[in-house]
């Protein structure tokens, strides 16, 4: 893998977070009013009385910078960033938002990264069955109704499994991760990880099937071509194995494309998974962001979408170096 | 291309032929089965929204017009809810702001996607540069969480500004479409025949690629809609949205918070959830059937 290759790559990378990162700085700018008043006066809303905030207000301004020049806000800014350093949440005050996305970012990572395993995997598998001539009729028929469901939202599959798979048949919990009243201390063992597994079902399997639609529709568009190509004549003329040419020469190439497809998704994948996590209270980002808007703690809500963003530019990155291996016709300074 | 007529190519072919080929083109489009169904989706429940607004009483959604949690009746087709609202009322006005989102952020970021799109494929360089890594960038930074940060500062109050900060996000994925298709337009042997009949950049960009990248920009805008009212819903889930004029993620809101499955009121969160199904799935059906039409190779399978 050649240099310019994987310079460009980390290029892209930090573009990502630095963009995502300037949104996030300028966004509260933008607002009328100074932040510290604005957050004072939302502690003050809220029933604490903030004695001499005026004062407290000049204190923080001086403290946060905030009577400095933009540009040296912005450079302090970036440089507490690139330590990690978020400051402190508001609502649980002495709680630095690192812990509290410490806490939260593994049920996230998880449920995410298995279940975009999952989708990608399915999904590209039954696209690449839905365009081939050996398939059987009925399968077409399961493969093509998981199509037509591409466009439903996550979050509404996931009412419709609270309501029914949850509430009326009571097969699944509908919220928590694990039993009520379970803490880890009490053992970290098997029975507490099935328990864990057992309460992401839900969640899980409803990111899945409304994820795997847009899959299998991409699959699809691309099996098609392939299956125009002269290789796939030449391979059915030398009297290869039926499967031999759908595995490793229709499905191998229509497949390809797809790993960019899935560095671009991630994006939509994670905004829609935030909203799955608070409908069934699972205690990841999502859910954890949602208590910060409840409670207007700018610094955590700023902190969770930070990380979000700097876990997905890392899954590029891993997509993206991992890409050219796969692909050999790949020149390395892919655009 | 369905849009067969490749202007300024072939003129004294083309006589006056216009009319019947136009309606050749309607009578084709309409005869596939997706576009037709997610048409009569789409419009259907919009007319129903706007001809009802006109006659359901408005002030059937506020609060405490009804007594609190009935469950559907004559009176009240789809009972009340925990604040005494009419349910039935809420959803005839609130179907077309909905739209309305979508319509506004559709509209901007596909008049975007088509600028940045042409520009940045025809011209190349550094702008096309720029123009595709900026729109890369934002199709991967996670577009909720940027408008659930700005719309927790800046608390939107009103359909149409809600709309405006959504269309941030709206211009990449038609942006990234337009230039791909004007890539492939570009190495064409009609456009070096243009320049060659006189026709300078603007004109070339204005009467050679737009017309065929018609069907694209169709289904870019179809997709940016969709995307818009996905956005619009779950900043509205999370409590960010707009909560004075009536509409879908409103009432879903609503009904989350009111722990509405758990109460058995399914009055409350059905009629939200399955309309904004249909409006999903009858957006999705025009975007597969306009990539058919505009992908031959598609449309053959898909008989």
């Amino acid at each position: 893998m050649s240099i310019q290759y994987v310079l460009r790559r980390l290029g892209i990378f930090f573009l990502i977070i630095w963009v995502a990162s300037t949104l996030n700085f300028i966004i509260p700018r933008l607002a009328p009013g100074d932040p510290i008043g604005a957050i004072l006066g939302q502690m003050q809303t809220q029933g604490a009385t903030v004695a001499n905030s005026a004062e407290i207000i000049a204190t923080f301004r001086e403290r946060f910078g905030l009577d400095d020049p933009l540009y040296i806000q912005y450079g302090k800014y970036l440089w507490s960033l690139a330590r990690f350093d978020l400051g402190y949440s508001i609502a649980f005050f002495p709680a630095k938002v690192t812990d509290i996305v410490g806490n939260a970012l593994p049920y996230t990572i998880g449920l995410l990264t298995v279940t975009t395993l999952i989708t990608f995997s399915m999904g590209i598998f039954a696209g690449a069955l839905l365009v081939w001539h050996a398939t059987p009729r009925l399968a077409k028929i399961v493969i093509t109704f998981f199509m037509m469901l591409a466009p439903i939202p996550y979050y509404l599959l996931a009412i419709i499994f609270v309501s029914v798979l949850a509430f009326s048949l009571g097969i699944f919990p509908y919220s928590g991760i694990v039993s009520v009243g379970r803490l880890p201390s009490q053992g970290f063992d098997l029975s507490y990880i099935l328990d864990v597994l057992y309460h992401s079902t839900l969640p899980a399997l409803s990111i899945i099937i409304a994820g795997v639609g847009g899959w299998i529709l991409g699959m699809r568009g691309m099996m098609v071509t392939v299956l125009g190509e002269d290789y796939l004549t030449l391979a059915e003329a030398k009297g290869l194995r039926e499967r031999r040419i759908f595995f490793a020469y229709a499905m191998r190439n229509a497949m390809l494309p797809q790993f960019t497809g899935l560095a671009i998704s991630l994006g939509y994948v994670v905004s829609g998974a935030t909203i799955v996590e608070l409908i069934f209270s699972y205690p990841g980002m999502g859910y954890r962001l949602f208590q910060a808007i409840s409670t207007n703690d700018f610094p955590v809500i700023q902190g969770i979408t930070f990380f979000l963003v700097v876990s997905i530019a890392v899954a590029i990155l891993v997509i993206d170096l991992i890409y050219p291996k796969l692909d050999p016709r790949i020149t390395y300074n892919r655009r | 291309m369905t849009i067969a007529s490749v202007p300024g190519t072939l003129p004294q072919e083309l006589p006056d032929q216009a009319q019947p080929q136009l309606w050749t083109n309607v009578r084709y489009w309409l005869g596939n089965w997706k576009l037709t169904i997610g048409l009569i989706m789409i419009v259907g429940l919009t007319s129903f929204s706007i001809i009802g607004s006109l006659i359901v009483d408005f002030d059937r959604t506020k609060v405490a017009s009804a007594d609190f949690n009935l469950r559907p009746s004559a009176e009240y087709p789809l009972g009340t809810d925990n604040v005494g609202r009419d349910i039935w009322a809420l959803m005839i006005h609130g179907i077309h702001p909905s739209l309305k989102v979508g319509l506004i952020a559709g509209v901007i970021g596909t008049l975007l996607g088509v600028i940045l799109g042409i520009v940045g494929g025809y011209y190349g360089g550094w702008l096309d540069t720029v123009i595709s890594t900026t729109a890369d960038i934002f199709l991967t930074i996670p577009s909720l969480l940027i408008l659930i940060v700005l719309a927790s500062y800046i608390r939107t109050t009103t359909i149409e500004f809600t709309a405006l900060v959504i269309a941030i996000f709206a211009w990449a994925g038609p942006t990234r479409l337009m230039r791909a298709q004007t890539l492939s337009l570009r190495e064409r042997a009609f456009i070096p025949l243009a320049k060659l009949s006189g026709q300078n950049d603007f004109e070339i960009a204005i009467k050679q690629i737009l017309p065929n990248l018609l069907p694209y920009v169709m289904a870019g805008f179809v997709g940016a809609v969709s995307g818009a009212i996905l956005s619009l819903v779950g900043i509205q889930v999370l409590g960010l949205g707009p909560l004075f004029t009536p509409n879908l993620g409103m009432i879903l809101q609503a009904a989350y918070l009111g722990a509405a499955i758990f109460r058995g009121m399914w009055w409350w969160w059905i009629p939200p959830t399955a309309t904004l199904m249909v409006i999903f799935i009858g957006l999705f059906l025009i975007s597969i059937a306009l990539d058919e039409l505009a992908n031959p190779r598609l449309r053959e399978r898909a008989k």
